[in-house]
């Protein structure tokens, strides 16, 4: 890997001497993170490599593809949304399959500790703020700069999570009571489109004493509902226990509201309800893909398993939004 | 009849070995894979101590709703599917208490430290 690197960044990267402290990150059998040093007479270059090793194709169907998350990384670096820089869109002549390098962002991803260590305290009140505002500079890009993208509207998305729940054939009647309400209270295509970043959450950003430096995970960009971001935000999954704190288990939604309002975003909070419900449900599915996944997979790897037990906690904050027991 | 220890009582006791000899001298991934692991151990010793109680409870609740026939898995079904053509909903009388119990039960399972879970019961 050392030598495929050294090789890739010399043709591109002026001056560089070579290539140090590869490390693979994380990813599964389709797609690589890796960290490693840019070696440079000025100093090292902190950086990450995000690839599919065998090209396209092992990617889920509804990836937007590497290519489209590089180019959507840098318009929303120029939009002004925190996002570190793309050094580097893979070539074939790279020899490193599909995907791109970017610069190394420093700072934390884990929820748990962003939620409770001291050195993000003073911060953590303006993070539901902040929030709202890069929300609001994502959805102010404009669709037509960007490349195309999966059209999203609320009931393709129902159909969907509709066909993965079944696919289990497993009955879940708060599933099934989740679908029924969100048929019942589709509110229809949004008025404009816009692009959505569609994994915009506590867990996909990388946070620093000054807030956030960087929005992870391009990878489920669509057109669609903006609200759909701001319900997705809001999930209770995402509050990692702080379930008072219903944006990322930092802060209020009125505090996502008014950044989002404050940087020209337009607002809809019925339809930020409707999403959330929707969020919840999708992740509860994905809990259930996972236990699918565990069972079908030569491995059985225990985490995924235990994913699978997860699904309850989402029918719980199901029943909290849709027969909550105390007004 | 089998002879005991019970399964529970095995369990639990494997889960106490490896939480409290193994984990303190494993690192890295195989530290992570563990704890995940006696996670796991501990669910199955809750699901073992509470499941039979909890399937009869939710078996009688659903026959008003689904009828009795069938074992539970088949009045789930039925249930599920009466949901989704909207022959019952949350107006029915019993569907949103047999849903909260039935969550409740699963929670009080999988996942008994879940915040919203210690909400409900603690406001109960």
């Amino acid at each position: 890997m050392q030598a495929l690197l050294e090789r890739s960044v010399a043709s591109w990267y002026p001056g560089a001497t070579g290539v140090g402290g590869a490390v693979r990150l994380s990813g599964g059998a389709s797609q690589e993170t890796w960290s490693f040093d840019i070696l440079h007479p000025n100093g090292p270059i902190g950086a990450i490599l995000r690839r599919a090793p065998q090209g396209v194709g092992a990617a889920p169907g509804r990836a937007a593809g590497l290519d489209t998350e590089a180019v959507l990384m840098r318009s929303a670096h120029a939009a002004g949304v925190p996002s570190p820089s793309v050094l580097r869109v893979l070539q074939p002549e790279d020899g490193l399959g599909t995907g791109f390098i970017m610069a190394r962002v420093e700072g934390e991803t884990i929820p748990r500790k962003i939620l409770r260590d001291a050195p993000f305290a003073a911060v953590r009140p303006h993070l539901a703020r902040q929030i709202g505002g890069i929300l609001a500079a994502i959805h102010g890009m404009p669709l037509a700069q960007l490349p195309v993208l999966r059209p999203m509207t609320p009931a393709k998305e129902i159909a969907e999570l509709d066909r993965d729940y079944r696919s289990s054939d497993l009955p879940r009647p708060v599933f099934e009571l989740a679908l029924r309400w969100l048929r019942d209270h589709d509110p229809g295509p949004a008025a404009r489109a816009t692009l959505v970043h569609g994994d915009f959450r506590h867990g996909n950003f990388i946070i620093g004493s000054d807030g956030i430096r960087a929005v992870l995970d391009w990878e489920l960009a669509h057109s669609g509902d903006p609200m759909e971001d701001l319900g997705w935000v809001c999930v209770n999954s995402w509050r990692f226990g702080e379930i008072d704190k219903p944006v990322g288990g930092f802060g209020t939604r009125e505090e996502l509201f008014a950044g989002y309002a404050a940087a020209g975003g337009q607002l809809d909070a019925k339809r930020v309800t409707f999403w959330e419900v929707m969020g919840t449900l999708r992740w509860g599915v994905m809990c259930c893909g996972m236990m699918q996944r565990f069972r079908a997979g030569p491995e059985h790897e225990i985490e995924r398993g235990m994913i699978g037990r997860r699904a309850s906690e989402t029918e719980i904050d199901l029943l909290r939004l849709l027969a909550p027991r105390r007004t | 009849m089998q002879d005991e220890p019970k399964p529970e009582e095995l369990v639990r006791a494997v889960a106490d070995f490896l939480r409290h000899e193994l984990a303190p001298v494993v690192s890295g991934h195989a530290a992570f894979r563990l704890r995940v692991s006696i996670n796991a151990l501990d669910l199955v010793t809750r699901q073992l101590q509470l499941t039979d109680a909890s399937d009869r409870a939710e078996a009688a609740r659903l026959s008003p709703l689904v009828g009795a026939e069938g074992s539970l898995g088949e009045r789930n079904r039925r249930f599920a599917e009466r949901i989704a053509s909207g022959a019952v909903g949350l107006n029915t009388p019993g569907v949103a208490e047999h849903l909260w119990q039935t969550t409740l039960e699963k929670l009080a399972v999988d996942q008994p430290n879940y915040a919203s879970y210690r909400r409900e019961i603690e406001t109960e």
